[in-house]
């Protein structure tokens, strides 16, 4: 799932509720699996699919006037449980960023290790970018992780989001912390020896 | 002046990344089967061992029936599941407590009880209610299946490092509440976001007077809050609960802990980003009647309106309230209800048991009720059988099933069907989370009871 990340321009799929939370992105009867395929078919399960199975067409990610790579979510997304499903579930639909106005920490921290790109922006922000996407679905947005920002390219306002310097270098080159940690085996053994004494 | 917190985390840091997380040691992490498969295939393909194996505890407990432990989980895929646990602790030589094994139970009830959390630790598990052991004093959250592959790795995570926040609850309890309630309360007042970014300490005299299962309960819910961890200086009630524990340090090194134990309290003149104050008094039972956790309310309260609620706020609301099928502004007082569940990492220690066995003796489980109640672990099932706790439950018509976490996620066969309610000890509330269409009310192991003997939401203080 390593994949480089620069400037992405997208439409979006709007999601204007608060407090999504993990268990909604991913239910926990389809956390079973012991691999890491397959999760995007799931992705909101209970909102997309009737008890049968059905689609239910009134849900965003089933009306096809919507689509595109870019997530746009109320604020407090991804509360609740810690499931990492949860973002594989995002990454694994096609989604490369989640715009929201607020975000769960372990679930921020678990899209970022899939290469899925978390934009935090203001809440007039994000109000009028709902708006802008309802006005007009095929609008776009773009976001430049060198640069750190966001752009409504229907309004054309824009703004900055933070990300850390360690972590854009490691989105930007396609690298997890794993790759960083290994080549760090040195200090973790001093601290051992330290510790012990 | 250095809170609890930054004595613990500045002893681990191996090292700051420049612009970057801190790389912190991890003394203990805990795997159970549903977030580490991933982990351990990661490992596979980069063809590399676990650095420190010795430091790793594994067990199922997500999937694990409540029935019949003894035969083959019929569900294929959860048996999978299980049998890779297994299959992954043997290949990377971890110790694995299994289906049956007395050891086994819920990871978070299992770790405080066998002496493996212990005060000043760095604690992770792929699970958010990780932050339950933060309860003995220790930094504990949940992490994802990536930081669990990290830590498998490298004993290490890569973290930022949180702000601090201070809830002070000082007063009395009184009748009837208890740490689970304390949770629901700061919950309601907070939401489940007013804590994100956040590690939190518990103080107050409160806190000081909790049992240390009730400190653990509370503990528990701290991610509910959005915290990544919640905390309590370890005292003499935890030294008592530890002492002569399984893992807990024997002879000289345990005088050696204690004297490192009894350092680990914030400074008085520390500093909080955030300090925040309770009062006992405003807590009764609680109850929650929406989707998530912080939609919680005293037992005696009515469901808010929507009055003074933004567009986007009443929608979610409604939602939340439609999927409830309840309405704002009314009682919950006298609504039937159809299941109570009495277990999870939340609710399911020996002193869960006893409160809810208290005040179902001598009277019946309502003919309207199903409830399952679910011991978070072999040694809670001992300790129940051994004070006699599940004869006073058969004589009030009520069964004792086996260790799991059950329908607090609902991942084995405890499921309550669409459209049913139930009264459940558990941590969540949210849509689907005890079986698609179930609508969960969380309280404590009290109200649950009273639910239980009188078939609808019952203040407990009118039977206690």
């Amino acid at each position: 799932m390593k994949a480089k990340f620069d400037i992405l321009t997208s439409t979006c799929v709007p999601l204007p509720l608060e407090n999504v939370d993990t268990d909604q992105i991913i239910p926990a009867r389809f956390l079973k699996a012991t691999t890491k395929e397959g999760f995007g078919e799931n992705l909101f399960r209970d909102w997309r699919y009737d008890k049968q199975g059905n689609k239910i067409e009134s849900f965003v990610l089933n009306d096809p006037t919507y689509g595109g790579k870019i997530l746009v979510a109320g604020k407090n997304f991804g509360s609740g449980s810690s499931r990492e499903h949860a973002a594989w579930a995002i990454a694994g639909y096609g989604f490369r960023v989640v715009v929201s106005s607020f975000f769960a920490d372990i679930h921020k921290n678990n899209v970022l290790n899939n290469f899925v790109l978390p934009v935090v922006v203001s809440e007039p922000f994000l109000q009028e970018l709902f708006d802008s996407i309802y006005a007009n679905p095929k609008m776009e947005v773009e976001v430049n992780l060198p640069e750190q920002t966001i752009v409504n390219k229907a309004t054309g306002k824009s703004e900055s989001f933070e990300i850390n310097a360690y972590k854009k270098h490691c989105l930007m080159n396609g690298l997890d912390d794993i790759d960083f940690l290994l080549t760090n085996k040195e200090k973790i053994e001093e601290w051992e020896r330290t510790a012990s004494r | 002046m250095n809170t609890l917190f930054d004595k613990i985390w500045d002893a681990h840091i191996v090292t700051t990344v420049e612009d970057g997380p801190t790389q912190l040691y991890i003394d203990r992490l805990y795997c159970h089967e549903v977030t580490s498969p991933q982990a351990f295939a990661g490992l596979r393909n980069r063809g590399i061992k676990v650095l420190r194996p010795e430091k790793i505890y594994c067990m199922p407990d997500h999937n694990t029936p409540t029935h019949d432990q003894d035969q083959p989980i019929e569900d294929t895929v959860s048996r999978t599941q299980v049998d890779t646990l297994m299959k992954n602790a043997e290949d990377f030589g971890l110790t694995h407590y299994g289906m049956m094994h007395p050891k086994n139970g819920i990871i978070h009830v299992v770790g405080p009880e066998r002496g493996l959390t212990l005060p000043g630790m760095t604690i992770v598990c792929g699970d958010s209610h990780t932050s339950t052991h933060g309860a003995m004093g220790a930094i504990a959250f949940g992490i994802g299946t990536s930081e669990v592959e990290m830590v498998l790795a490298s004993q290490c995570i890569l973290q930022d490092r949180p702000k601090t926040m201070r809830i002070t609850v000082d007063g009395e309890l009184s009748k009837g509440v208890t740490a689970k309630d304390v949770a629901l309360y700061m919950m309601a007042k907070m939401s489940t976001s007013g804590a994100t970014g956040y590690f939190v300490e518990y103080a107050g005299s409160v806190i000081r007077n909790l049992t240390m299962e009730g400190r653990l309960t509370l503990c528990n819910l701290s991610i509910e809050m959005g915290a990544r961890g919640g905390m309590i200086a370890p005292d003499e009630i935890t030294f008592e609960y530890i002492k002569g524990r399984e893992n807990a340090p024997k002879g000289e090194d345990w005088e050696k802990a204690l004297e490192y134990w009894k350092t680990l309290k914030s400074d008085e003149d520390a500093v909080f980003d955030t300090e925040i104050h309770f009062d006992a008094a405003d807590i009764e039972p609680m109850i929650t009647y929406g989707t998530n956790p912080g939609m919680g309310m005293g037992i005696t309260h009515s469901i808010p309106t929507t009055d003074g609620m933004s567009e986007v706020t009443q929608t979610s609301f409604m939602k939340s309230l439609d999927y409830m099928g309840f309405q704002p502004g009314e009682s919950l007082l006298g609504k039937t209800i159809d299941y109570v569940f009495l277990g999870a990492c939340t609710n399911g220690r020996i002193e869960d048991f006893r409160a809810f066995a208290a005040l179902v003796k001598g009277r019946k489980k309502a003919e309207n009720v199903i409830a399952w109640l679910v011991p978070g672990s072999w040694m809670v099932d001992q300790q129940i059988r051994e004070e006699g706790i599940d004869q006073v439950l058969e004589e009030a018509g009520f069964a004792i099933r086996q260790p799991g976490c059950s329908a607090c996620l609902a991942m084995n066969d405890d499921k309550i069907p669409s459209g049913k309610y139930s009264v459940s000890t558990s941590n969540r509330n949210f849509e689907g989370r005890q079986g698609p269409g179930a609508r969960t009310l969380l309280a404590s192991p009290l109200v649950a009871a009273a639910a239980a003997v009188t078939g609808v939401i019952t203040d407990p203080r009118e039977l206690m």
